[in-house]
């Protein structure tokens, strides 16, 4: 059984159709990053699937359970972290860890966790005081602390110095390695090339591409742009055998080429030109 | 069953700490009778009532008992949990494995602890300071008793209910504020209720406060002091019949308007 799975979700709000007959699943362990422009529907997408809001058609199924009837032990089995809290600002991070861990049958142990976040050095600080990135870490603490089969991720580095986004990474793929199944949502590429199994493209309340990062979109084409200097100019080139293109470019140069540059798509390429397109979708 | 009041029980611990380490609901709902009774029991430390030696610092001791009941319950959770819904805490405790009732458990667990607390003070404060004379009968105590549950239930609900008005919690304090500060007034607290205006008297006679300070003084003051009161009497039997009722109406309106989320997010 798979941890999610949606078939024909959709949700509106008013005369606004805000996801529209979307369908993917989950896999248990697996880690799926929604990608997409802001308004695109992802948050609404996780709302429903979290029990925050109900489906107006489709099929959800999270842990085997219907989200607008997941009871108290579903609830046990997930962890959710939020887009923006401001809550708790008057307990400390251990105060606030340790309270969240009685919610749970089976919680990690409050100190580990706190650790594991790096929030060690802060953990008899005030939740107030804490930087951004420490505060969005907490938030993450309290959503891992109950041991959860499934995560629910929205945004969890915005805010984040670069450092700290990569410890947060390493984080995420411990998790990972225990075996546990997240849906990341987020707008850097980088980390949903990282962490993610799978990337599922959302845009006007459609996924619009699901696969792999690196056969999103053409990426798995082999399409590869060269670029050198000639005669004082710059010059490039698309071409699917770049080995071949360059090495009849030395041939032809004479030995080493100017500024020679191959550059193949990155996931942000790929995900600008997907969403490039669309009515309405900006990056 | 179990998980419900253990988890009630783990809410009433985590709303006391915060309660007492946000300055604004210490000094707001916690503070303040202390500091009215200091000022007001100064200023009019001699001044009489109209019954004996009774002075207006013990008539507005009860008067503060009362309002306390007031400021720990309903006011305190019309202002806090619209801050509550905003901040994203209830959407937080919705995605938790707790039942609700776990959350008004905490919510009624945090009222009754700071509210014992707060007339611990007030009392120490006016026996100290004031010369108010504790009762020693035990029959006083159990009014005191049953008038202080009924109360902070009653209002307790009405600040869950109310919750849902202030439509952001930054703007919570400048609408509640006003409602007990005016039911103060009416409800003779700061003024001798028999010297209000009649008008005024049946407003005031329509919402607990009223009562409150009435069956407060009938515990705090000397038995005959009750020739001050507009009936005559303390009315204690009337006292019980409307602060039940307003413990169902209470109720009611809770449960019809209690909001998890703000208005205008589906």
């Amino acid at each position: 059984m798979n941890a999610i799975s949606v078939r024909g979700l959709t949700k509106r709000y008013g005369d606004l159709v805000a996801v529209n007959d979307i369908s993917f699943e989950v896999e248990r362990g697996e880690c799926l990053a929604l990608l997409g422009p802001n308004g695109a529907g992802k948050t609404t997408t996780t709302e429903v699937l979290e029990g925050f809001r109900h489906a107006d058609s489709g099929e959800v199924r999270v842990l085997g359970v219907d989200p607008r009837h997941g009871g108290l032990d579903w609830k046990a089995r997930l962890g959710i972290v939020l887009q923006t809290d401001r809550d708790l600002g008057d307990l400390t991070v251990r105060e606030a860890v340790r309270h969240f861990a009685d919610y749970f049958p089976s919680p990690r142990d409050p100190e580990e966790v706190i650790e594991a976040v790096g929030l060690g050095a802060k953990a008899k600080s005030r939740n107030d005081r804490l930087s951004g990135g420490q505060r969005r870490r907490l938030d993450v603490a309290l959503g891992i602390v109950g041991n959860p089969e499934l995560l629910f991720l929205d945004e969890p580095t915005t805010g984040f110095d670069p450092a700290a986004r990569r410890e947060f990474w390493a984080l995420i793929e411990l998790l990972k390695a225990d075996g546990t199944t997240i849906l990341l949502t987020t707008h850097y590429l980088d980390e949903a090339e990282r962490l993610a199994d799978r990337v599922a493209v959302i845009a006007g309340g459609r996924i619009i591409a699901c696969d792999r990062p690196s056969q999103l979109g053409d990426r798995s084409d082999g399409i590869a742009r060269v670029s050198w200097i000639e005669d004082g100019r710059e010059r490039q080139s698309t071409t699917d055998s770049p080995t071949a293109y360059v090495l009849e470019l030395a041939q032809r140069l004479g030995g080493e080429v100017p500024q020679l540059s191959v550059h193949r798509p990155t996931l942000e390429d790929t995900y600008l030109a997907l969403i490039e397109d669309l009515p309405g979708g900006e990056p | 069953m179990n998980r419900t009041l253990y988890l009630g029980r783990k809410r009433v611990g985590i709303e006391l700490r915060q309660f007492f380490r946000d300055r604004e609901s210490a000094i707001f709902n916690f503070a303040l009778p202390m500091i009215l009774l200091v000022i007001f029991g100064s200023v009019f430390a001699e001044q009489s009532v109209g019954f004996g030696d009774v002075t207006f610092s013990q008539y507005f001791l009860a008067g503060m008992i009362a309002s306390g009941v007031l400021y720990t319950s309903f006011q305190n959770l019309a202002i806090a949990i619209p801050m509550e819904r905003d901040d994203g805490t209830l959407k937080r405790l919705q995605g938790l494995p707790m039942p609700k009732a776990s959350y008004f458990l905490g919510k009624i667990g945090l009222v009754f602890v700071a509210y014992i607390a707060q007339v611990t003070v007030l009392l120490t404060v006016g026996v100290l300071f004031f010369g108010i004379d504790l009762p020693s009968s035990a029959g006083k105590w159990l009014t005191f008793a049953w008038v202080s549950v009924l109360g902070l239930l009653s209002c307790t609900l009405l600040g869950l209910a109310f919750s849902v008005v202030p439509k952001h919690g930054r703007g919570a304090s400048a609408i509640v504020a006003p409602i007990v500060l005016v039911l103060q007034f009416t409800s003779g607290v700061f003024f001798v209720f028999n010297q209000l205006p009649t008008w005024m008297q049946t407003f005031a006679s329509l919402f607990p406060l009223k009562w409150l300070t009435q069956a407060m003084r009938s515990v705090f003051l000397p038995d005959g002091a009750s020739a001050i009161e507009v009936s005559g009497s303390w009315q204690l039997g009337l006292c019980a019949v409307v602060l039940v009722g307003w413990t169902i109406g209470g109720f009611i309106l809770a449960l019809l308007m209690f909001r998890w989320t703000p208005r205008g997010s589906s």
